[in-house]
């Protein structure tokens, strides 16, 4: 399985070194790191060459990592029915960076673009109707990068004296509570009182 | 009519001459053929669909968002959430996703009820998609029928977990508890007289003459939409494809039985839900293929070690057992840093998992791929050049539940 996989990644690599900037089979699935300027290309030549044919886009996804330059990953998955294999694509792009869309090859990434807009806010260029899809008409924010908070900003009820359903800040009887499993020994990172003058010992 | 006395906007009142013009329509959020919370623009010329908008997100909950704050094990009971009308088959996935980067492997005996249950689910999913869809075309009796059998199978999903719907039942690592064996022999006795039911849920609808009028040459899909707009499971097999992820990519342990995959000729309403009739036999022999093997495979349920919780009787005597099994309750286990994704053929079609981990006990990021949300977003190509009358039934064979699709 993964043979067939590092020899169908080295044909890919072969064929499109321009587009590949690296490729590994991990958990026995491919992934390869592509460049997000010739995506479009990239995803057209998957589905035409014939040892790959990727012909469905399974999925198409973002991941946010706020602490990197290169904030978003948009990750793209494939699936051939007719060579039986899927790939994983991943693009990292900066927070201004506008990803080319695939529409125009997959007609169905269109509602997982308008998602990957929906929630992260990332802008695909080239796509026929860039609105927002999950989310309520006129919301505001992009719900699922880490810097949103879990509650939201807003909440909603039905107003029984002006007849109509209103939208009013989040307020809270209790604190949102966001818990800190960790063992104390492993991962935790406690700030304990006096811990500032460390420095200062000397 | 009197054309003098109303001004029914169809007549300049410049030039006096007949104007045409498209009319929109709202279909739904709150209509009954809408399955659920579905909102679709419609524009209409005469009674031909024209364009077809669907507005989707009414009942979007967040749980993508909601999962990257909870442990792998709190985030089971999401998944029945999404799809409930099969729920087992979406745990399935995210048990799969975790087993696959955890490393772990599962329990033969494990293995063989999440068949057997998943395959109950398909069952569970299918009565209610035919009779349903044929409750959309007009007739009234076939859900009547249908859901007594799901109120059986639900039945057993309870005597299997304790919940009709929302099970919680498939674990990483294996399944909750094991199964009686009473409720096997129940199960077993079930299959038996099933197909006498299948048989008469056919007899109402194969043959139907109205049925067949809805359905037939309605809402064809050829090979090329499929590609292009990603669609899986029945949408696939209805246009002759076969094409099975059980088959194609075995997980769990599909590989050991036998089961044809039933594949339809035209691509249209009426020969999915012959696909959908076949593949509820299928699954029947299927439970009745792992009620054999389990009568032999006796043994543990749970892969017992970091993610499994350790044996009741167990915690009574060792000290370990007792402080491992709360840590795994409130801490919850870790999975070793990576990104995997794992799909099962859920009922509806290729339902999967993208799970990004990062080594510590919640998930980085988990993108649910639903395969009603595919599905969808093609109504308007499908649609298209239908009548008005046609749109429900396509939504019928679509197979969409919106807890999946807004997720």
């Amino acid at each position: 399985m993964s043979e067939a996989l590092k020899e169908l990644g080295a044909h890919i690599e072969a064929k499109r070194g321009d587009c590949v900037l690296g490729w590994d089979v991990t958990h026995d699935e491919l992934n390869i790191d592509v460049t997000p300027a010739n995506i479009a290309g990239f995803v057209e030549f998957l589905k035409v060459d014939p040892t790959c044919r990727f012909s469905t886009l399974i999925d198409l996804t973002g991941v946010d990592y706020p602490e990197r330059p290169k904030r978003f990953d948009v990750v793209y998955h494939l699936l051939s029915m007719y060579q039986n294999q899927r790939v994983r694509l991943r693009a990292s792009i900066r927070e201004d960076e506008v990803v080319p869309s695939v529409t125009a090859v997959h007609p169905g990434a269109n509602w997982f673009e308008r998602e990957v807009f929906d929630m992260f806010g990332i802008l695909f260029s080239g796509h026929p109707d860039l609105r927002r899809l999950l989310t309520d008409y006129g919301f505001r924010g992009h719900p699922l990068r880490k810097d949103f908070p879990t509650t939201g900003y807003t909440e909603v009820r039905y107003d029984e004296a002006q007849k109509r359903v209103i939208y009013e800040p989040v307020s809270l009887v209790q604190e949102y509570r966001q818990f800190d499993f960790m063992s104390p020994w492993e991962g935790a990172d406690y700030i304990l009182p006096g811990d500032e003058k460390e420095g200062d010992a000397t | 009519m009197d054309g003098s006395k109303f001004d029914d906007g169809s007549t300049d009142a410049l030039s006096g001459e007949q104007e045409i013009r498209n009319f929109n329509l709202n279909f739904g959020p709150q209509h009954p053929a809408a399955h659920g919370v579905l909102r679709l623009v419609l524009e209409l010329d005469g009674e031909i669909v024209e364009r077809c908008d669907p507005h989707i997100g009414l009942l979007h909950r967040g749980t993508e968002k909601l999962m990257e704050s909870r442990t792998y094990l709190q985030n089971l009971p999401y998944f029945d959430r999404l799809d409930y009308v099969a729920p087992m088959n979406q745990e399935h996935a995210w048990c799969l996703a975790i087993e696959k980067l955890t490393g772990v492997e599962v329990p033969r005996r494990a293995q063989l009820i999440r068949v057997l249950y998943s395959e109950i689910g398909r069952i569970l999913n299918h009565l209610l998609n035919v009779t349903t869809q044929a409750m959309d075309v007009g007739a009234l009796t076939p859900p009547l029928w249908g859901f007594e059998e799901r109120e059986k199978l639900m039945i057993f999903y309870e005597r299997a977990c304790g919940a009709r719907l929302h099970s919680a039942y498939f674990r990483p690592g294996g399944v909750h508890q094991d199964l009686p064996d009473k409720l096997i022999d129940d199960i077993e006795e079930w299959t038996l007289h099933f197909p006498q039911v299948l048989d008469d849920i056919d007899a109402l609808l194969t043959e139907n003459r109205i049925f067949k009028q809805r359905n037939a040459d309605i809402g064809v899909v050829s090979e090329e939409d499929i590609q292009l707009y990603g669609f899986s499971g029945v949408m696939v097999r209805g246009s002759g494809l076969a094409w099975d992820l059980r088959r194609a990519q075995p997980y769990e342990c599909y590989d050991e039985f036998e089961f044809q995959i039933p594949v339809g000729k035209n691509g249209d309403c009426y020969d999915r839900y012959l696909c959908r009739m076949e593949e509820m036999r299928q699954s029947t022999s299927i439970i009745r293929q792992a009620i054999v093997k389990l009568r032999e495979a006796t043994g543990d349920v749970m892969t017992r070690g970091k993610i499994g919780p350790p044996k009741r009787g167990e915690m009574k005597t060792s000290m370990e057992a007792l402080i491992h099994h709360f840590k795994l309750y409130t801490e919850g286990f870790h999975v070793p840093e990576g990104e995997v994704y794992a799909a099962v053929e859920a009922p509806k079609g290729e339902f999967g998992v993208y799970l990004v981990a990062d080594g510590t006990n919640r998930p980085y990021r988990a993108k649910l791929r639903a395969p009603g949300f595919s599905h969808l977003q093609a109504m308007e190509h499908v649609t298209r050049g239908h009548q008005l009358a046609d749109v429900a039934a396509i939504i019928g064979t679509m197979d969409i539940v919106f807890g999946e699709v807004d997720r």
